[in-house]
């Protein structure tokens, strides 16, 4: 018994060595996401508010949910505008779940950015200075347009991420500008690769006429790859995807990738650190959102992306 | 006359209960544990996260609900664990239960009281079916419950897709105005009591926006009201009436227990029902509080209130353990899960920290067994 407590008490003490930079000189920012922990596509963002952080010598904390779960996210939200940071930086995966808590924040006095999911229309309403995003419907038909010039006539939606509204989304605007109604065109492949890659392979196994696909990032991305090399498809399909990695760097230059839909996460974390930086310190900010994407990455333009992908693009 | 007053002096012991040493008495108490853990825990967190905010009243109501969300699903984990069962499928069940209230109200227009009672009756019904599997087919509830762990998800996602072609449905906080049942899982309580202390200066207030002038903190969420009905209700059961001695005895030894004459079976299913009760109790709060549903909420959830009944002292193997513990447990787990974001320490190590409670929580239990058996 006593020794239980003595090593429950030399945890606390070997925790609370590495609590103590929270109190640092300079302005304290959070940054609360959406993204579960297993979603690297965050990476990029964590490394564009460490950059922003030093560039500005301010503080930026990063929080998510680590299964997802949004009402956890609510939570977390709640949680920062109780510390009192000088800012906090939010994606807004679910209008209903985290307008509340955002809303208090900016009713503390709290200067909150939007980023990322959610509309310029919900950051306004939530009464955020900005949001820093990619339009998801609008990049979704971009997405599709390209599609139906190269020929798409069938497709696939690979979602590994079905309960974010915004992935419903891009797989709608894409359906839409293909010209097509979309149903079981677009599957739940969960975010495990080996599901995601049997499912993918099992789709276009019962669906031969499939000549487009569009998965929604590089969880879904690669094992997507994967399922086409294995099933020796690779490049007969017409193969568009969200977001940028190294493996899909890799993938558009040797054709069997068309394009990727960059929304330059860097930018939507390192933008707001620097915004509100100078906002706690000047009190200058712009007066309008920023669109951050959608670019698209295709052969042309892979040489300078492709130096930096999974680690700043 | 003087072998009377002998004979009325000698039953002051009774030599059928073996002497114990209140030392030891006291560290058999499952709660022991936990109470210590929840000292700790909070010594720890006022030694490093005191000016982060964290103590301050909306710091308090953060953590608070937070631990009464896992304490309302670990009272329900807990007796169904002393009754010798597991139930893996809560987590599920919070996703099911939001789902077919949200469905029924926003999609189908029905009003929300009856919305929830039909939540509440289909999620005990499978609650029931999870209790009467489990004790027909003789197999572990681990896999039964299990397998609802995937069924239900499953049919969460489809349905909610197949009649919405999304997986949130919101707008329930529109249809639900004035609702006479919906105020009593997503309101709070108090409400005055909060203004007064705003006036005062304890509890700071907005300064912007439209709620600028009102308290920060506008009452008691609802929840931590039902997880002190649910941990209160599930004690005096567990303690004070003939059924609690009944799940005692049901998950200590079924053959026993059925040979004394101890209605094992109802007792399981019953105990089933209430976990699944528990579970749409905290579906009920998050559907009201946010005012949408969504198919993934609650992933997770079956090993959170696990954990915090585990910390509180109840034994897996069933037959042992208190509400109480569970409650603390839930504390606990509570407390650190947010004090670790106020202290600032990376979020990832969270779980670090959890996996290391969770063990010594264990350990102790363990060598608490050994104490009550007797054996090496």
């Amino acid at each position: 018994m006593k020794k239980i407590v003595m090593t429950m008490a030399a945890a606390a003490v070997a925790f609370s060595g590495l609590t103590a930079p929270a109190f640092a000189d300079g302005e304290r920012f959070v940054l609360v996401s959406h993204a579960p922990d297993s979603d690297s596509w965050w990476n990029t963002i964590k490394n564009s508010i460490a950059v922003a952080g030093d560039q500005m010598g301010v503080e930026v904390e990063y929080r998510n949910p680590p299964t997802g779960d949004l009402a956890d996210m609510a939570r977390i939200i709640e949680q920062a505008s109780a510390s009192n940071p000088d800012g906090i930086i939010a994606t807004i995966a679910d209008y209903d779940v985290l307008s509340g808590p955002l809303s208090d924040a900016v009713a503390k006095g709290i200067p909150v950015i939007t980023i990322n999911s959610g509309t310029e229309e919900q950051s306004k309403k939530i009464g955020a200075l900005m949001h820093v995003g990619q339009p998801e419907y609008d990049a979704g038909k971009g997405a599709g347009e390209k599609a139906k010039a190269a020929g798409v006539t069938n497709f696939l939606c690979v979602n590994h991420y079905i309960t974010n509204p915004a992935s419903v989304e891009r797989c709608q605007g894409y359906a839409d500008a293909i010209g097509v109604e979309l149903g079981g065109q677009m599957i739940d492949s969960g975010q495990d690769p080996a599901e995601i890659k049997s499912k993918v392979m099992a789709y276009l196994q019962g669906h031969p006429d499939t000549n487009g696909i569009l998965t929604l990032g590089p969880t879904s991305a690669h094992p997507t790859l994967a399922a086409l090399e294995e099933t020796g498809k690779s490049g007969t399909i017409h193969f568009g995807t969200f977001d940028l990695s190294s493996e899909i760097a890799s993938g558009i230059k040797s054709d069997v990738i068309a394009f990727a839909i960059d929304q330059q996460p860097y930018l939507q974390g390192y933008l707001p650190v620097v915004i509100l930086t100078n906002l706690a310190r000047y009190g200058v900010v712009p007066g309008n959102s920023i669109n951050s994407g959608p670019g698209f990455v295709t052969e042309s333009n892979i040489e300078l992306v492709e130096k930096y992908a999974g680690e700043y693009r | 006359m003087a072998d009377t007053t002998q004979q009325a002096a000698v039953p002051d012991k009774d030599e059928r209960v073996r002497e114990m040493s209140p030392l030891r008495k006291a560290l058999i108490r499952p709660e022991l544990g936990a109470i210590c853990g929840t000292i700790l825990v909070f010594f720890f967190f006022i030694a490093i996260a005191r000016d982060s905010g964290m103590f301050a009243p909306e710091g308090i109501v953060n953590w608070g609900t937070v631990s009464a969300q896992f304490a309302i699903i670990a009272v329900g984990a807990c007796l169904l664990m002393i009754a010798g069962e597991f139930d893996l499928s809560v987590g599920s069940m919070i996703g099911f239960s939001g789902i077919i209230i949200a469905l029924m109200t926003v999609q189908w227009g029905y009003p929300t009281w009856f919305a929830i009672i039909v939540a509440f009756m289909l999620a005990m019904a499978i609650g029931a079916l999870n209790g009467y599997l489990v004790i027909k087919t003789g197999l572990p509830s681990f896999i039964v419950t299990l397998a609802f762990l995937y069924i239900l998800r499953g049919l969460t996602i489809f349905i909610s897709i197949a009649t919405t072609r999304k997986t949130i449905i919101g707008g329930v906080r529109e249809v639900s105005e004035g609702d006479p049942l919906a105020g009593l899982f997503g309101g709070k309580v108090l409400s005055g009591v909060f203004v007064w202390l705003a006036d005062l200066g304890i509890v700071g207030k907005f300064v912007a926006g439209p709620r600028a002038g009102q308290p920060v903190v506008d009452g008691v969420p609802m929840l931590m009201v039902w997880a002190l009905a649910l941990i209160i209700f599930g004690h005096i059961l567990l303690t004070r009436t003939r059924f609690g001695n009944w799940i005692f005895a049901a998950g200590g030894d079924t053959q026993a227990a059925r040979y004394v004459g101890v209605p094992v079976n109802r007792v399981k299913i019953l105990m089933f029902m209430f976990s699944a009760m528990c579970a749409t109790v905290f579906a009920t709060c998050q559907v009201m509080e946010f005012g949408s549903a969504a198919a993934d909420r609650g992933l997770l959830k079956e090993f959170e209130a696990i954990i915090s009944v585990v910390i509180g002292g109840a034994l897996l193997t069933g037959g042992y353990g208190s509400v109480v513990g569970a409650a603390l447990g839930a504390l606990i787990f509570g407390v650190v899960q947010q004090g670790l974001f106020f202290a600032g320490v990376e979020s990832s190590l969270f779980r670090v920290f959890l996996g290391v409670i969770l063990l010594l929580a264990v350990i102790l239990n363990t060598y608490i067994r050994r104490m009550i058996t007797g054996e090496r």
